[in-house]
């Protein structure tokens, strides 16, 4: 193993000690479009330059053209992987902003919705984490169960992958039976086939010795890079934003958070792992209060919410008040306040912030979205340098960077 | 001394399986022969073994990952290998949105497959710029490279995308051998600046 | 004594005194505005003092206004301190015609990239920042895309006809 700094190169030479690998755009192993320029020291990494701006879409400045309610299916293509979580976390914002609380059973509802798409993710991240170190079966075997947890979205809003799910305020219809169905079947059948995941990865040797000791990172670097989620917990930092300023009525319920010690590759597959058994407990604890629900509360899916929750089409045909209303909300004469407010919620990948300034328009006046994934992606050419090159792709799946929500 | 048979000895009826066989092209068979036109036998050949490259950037792609697992297999099309080098591939399949700073990118590896070569624009981005008509996001790939078929949707379901891969088929089963070295396919290379 | 909103106005105004102006508290996040040369100071003092303890930076924005004539961009910082769980919100103001602000990246590492994002949309210049570059948009681009005065789509598109689609 040579040390680059060994080598002498006559006086002004333009040749490198070092080579330089492009992990461009397109690549197999970087799983969305962003690039590394690597300068490697046969196949140690000298020093990382990561580029991205590779999908920019300019959410930002869309959200400034669109009135509120249409600017949910922007928020699904942040982190597509997790979609409901973002919507979720811009309703959440708007309600804010309105000062509306919905109503409980909207709330649990809520939180299966978004911890089914927690588990949805935090599959995909870490079968793909498999896939990097060489094992493809569990990523094939994971995927089967993904297509259950669609099939729960399309019963509930329609679509599979950018679901648009929920309106502000609540939901656009009560779950139906069909829906309840697949999520006592989902909660039936997944912890098996967790485990079974389990089994493929957690022990085995090779596994191990690929992501053990690869990839740290300290948790006093990880806070000043401003790391969070999943990443940060695994650094040894029980940040949860679920637990420390719980919405939706997360207070409601009873879970731990899964922490880790060195901030590794194992470790943060180690958490996400546990975040999904987490999320098990979660979904069966709110299902069950929402079949306590009878009679007419088991029929409310949106809060009191006229000024901003379209009436049901069947009032807006009836009635004058529901046309009247209907119309205000579509054309954007309802009332909103002026003010600024910064709400976040516990997305996929860590802390996924909405800043919203309204000046009393019917769209923003200025949006902006606190992306887990570019915050920490900077901290990447620290933690990978002196590592080897095979080692930097599995740390670079292991942090799951989705480039969606890197560029916005 | 010859055991006797004990098993598979039914005899199976096969007319219920459902399985599609693909038909043979027109031709003159006899004793240990069969003539038929070279571009037929090679168009059935290439449709049944395409090899696509996933260029894979947003939600599509994940509609791209379901559409390759298990439940909706593309590889029942005989795309089981997919590659990443544009050297060995014939299908580019563009999935998700392509930004002005990802076009030279997408033109390269365009640049860098052989022909016979296809493209296939999965998704609304792809094919059109999408929902997303802003000034950093290239409005359709067709502005960069000549594109074959294109897939509507939102993400498309795995369903219209493997609709697609079968149009791309269709395309592959039908061409004319001469076909890339016509005058009308130099002009349309032409028309993106590539010689 | 947990630390409230109160606590944390009185400890800033004891040290900086009259330079930080319009204190708020809309939603429950208390919100002032810092003179544009003393961010890193209010910054650092946050950060260090035991009791107040910011040491993690949330979000790092600009906004435009084009309407407060000399004071045109804001540039918005959200701190939290995760012991106490409280969060805090600096704005620093610059005019559009010269926009120099102190970058923060030598105290918070997560603020390298944001910044860079900062100037891709807006042009806020951070002195003493190690590579202030675009980050997002290509690196020809010479105009600074989420300032108001500047639309949404590209304008040099020749197929699409603006009367059809009701801007």
């Amino acid at each position: 193993m040579s040390d680059h700094n060994n080598i002498r190169l006559p006086e002004g030479s333009i040749e490198k000690t070092t080579t330089t690998l492009n992990l461009g755009p397109t690549h197999p192993a970087t799983h969305g479009v962003f690039q590394n320029i690597l300068e490697l020291d046969g196949e140690r990494i000298v020093k990382a330059e990561p580029t991205v701006g590779y999908i920019h879409r300019a959410f930002e400045k869309i959200a400034e053209r669109r009135p509120y309610y249409q600017i949910t299916p922007l928020t699904d293509r942040l982190n597509y992987c997790s979609s409901p979580i973002n919507n979720m976390g811009w309703h959440l914002t708007c309600e804010k902003l309105l000062g509306v609380k919905t109503p409980k059973r909207v709330d649990y509802l809520r939180i299966i919705i978004m911890e089914l798409a927690r588990i949805s993710d935090h599959l995909i991240c870490n079968s793909i984490v498999g896939v990097d170190t060489g094992a493809y079966t569990g990523f094939l075997y994971v995927m089967q169960y993904r297509e259950l947890i669609y099939e729960i979205y399309e019963e509930i809003c329609g679509s599979r992958l950018t679901t648009n799910i929920g309106r502000i305020g609540g939901f656009e219809r009560n779950f139906s039976n069909a829906a309840f169905g697949k999520i006592e079947k989902f909660l039936n059948e997944y912890p098996r086939v967790l485990r079974e995941f389990e089994n493929l990865f957690t022990r085995n040797r090779i596994f191990i010795e690929r992501t053990q000791g690869v990839g740290a990172i300290s948790a006093d670097r990880a806070l000043n890079y401003g790391f969070t989620g999943p990443n940060l917990r695994a650094a040894g930092v029980d940040y949860d934003i679920r637990v420390h300023s719980p919405y939706s009525s997360y207070e409601d319920m009873d879970f731990v958070i899964p922490v880790g010690t060195t901030g590794d590759n194992y470790d943060r597959y180690q958490v996400r792992n546990g975040e999904m058994w987490e999320s098990i407990k979660i979904i069966q604890q709110a299902y069950r209060k929402v079949q306590e629900f009878k009679g007419t509360e088991a029929d409310v899916y949106h809060a009191n919410l006229p000024d901003y929750y379209l009436p049901e089409k069947e009032a807006v045909y009836t009635s004058m008040e529901a046309l009247i209303y209907h119309f205000k909300i579509i054309m954007g004469e309802t009332d909103i306040p002026a003010g600024e407010v910064y709400m976040s919620v516990e997305g996929g990948n860590g802390e996924l912030g909405f800043y919203l300034i309204s000046d009393g328009g019917r769209s923003p006046y200025r949006l902006h979205f606190r992306r887990p994934c570019f915050v920490y992606y900077q901290a990447y050419p620290e933690i990978v340098k002196g590592s080897m090159l095979s080692d930097a792709i599995v740390t670079l799946s292991s942090l799951n960077l989705i480039a969606g929500e890197m560029d916005a | 001394m010859s055991r006797p048979v004990r098993f598979n000895i039914k005899s199976k009826d096969t007319h219920n399986w459902g399985i599609n066989m693909v038909d043979s092209p027109d031709g003159l068979t006899g004793e240990g022969f069969f003539a038929t036109s070279f571009d037929k036998v090679v168009g059935l050949a290439r449709k049944n073994s395409i090899w696509p490259l996933p260029f894979a950037t947003s939600c599509c792609g994940i509609e791209f990952m379901a559409t390759m697992g298990s439940h909706y297999d593309l590889s029942r099309f005989g795309s089981e290998r997919v590659g990443f080098s544009p050297r060995q591939c014939d299908l580019l399949m563009v999935m998700g949105t392509i930004a002005k700073k990802m076009g030279p990118v997408v033109k390269q590896v365009y640049l860098q497959m052989a022909e016979p070569r296809w493209v296939l624009a999965v998704g609304a981005c792809a094919s059109s710029g999408g929902i997303f008509d802003t000034y950093s996001v290239l409005q359709g790939i067709d502005q960069v490279v000549p594109v074959d078929v294109y897939v509507p949707g939102c993400p498309p379901r795995p369903e219209a995308i493997i609709d697609g891969f079968m149009k791309i088929q269709e395309l592959v089963h039908n061409e004319s051998l001469r076909r890339r070295n016509s005058d009308k396919y130099k002009l349309l290379l032409e028309s993106y600046g590539i010689q | 004594m947990s630390l409230t909103n109160d606590i944390i106005q009185q400890r800033l105004t004891e040290k900086f005194g009259e330079q930080l102006t319009e204190w708020n508290q809309p939603y429950g996040l208390l919100t002032f505005t810092a003179p544009k040369d003393l961010n890193l100071k209010v910054m650092t003092y946050l950060f260090d003092e035991p009791e107040l303890n910011f040491r993690f930076l949330t979000d790092l924005t600009a906004v435009h206004y084009p309407n407060r004539t000399n004071e045109e961009l804001a540039v918005v910082y959200h701190l939290h301190n995760l012991v106490d769980n409280v969060r805090l919100r600096m704005k620093v103001f610059a005019p559009v015609a010269q926009p120099d602000v102190y970058t923060t990246s030598g105290l918070f590492s997560s603020a390298n990239w944001m910044e860079r994002e900062t100037f891709d949309f807006f042009g806020v210049n951070f002195i003493g920042h190690p590579d202030l570059r675009r980050i997002l948009n290509v690196d020809e681009m010479d105009y600074f895309p989420l300032r108001k005065e500047f639309p949404l789509e590209d304008q040099t598109r020749i197929d699409k006809d603006d009367d059809m689609f009701g801007r």
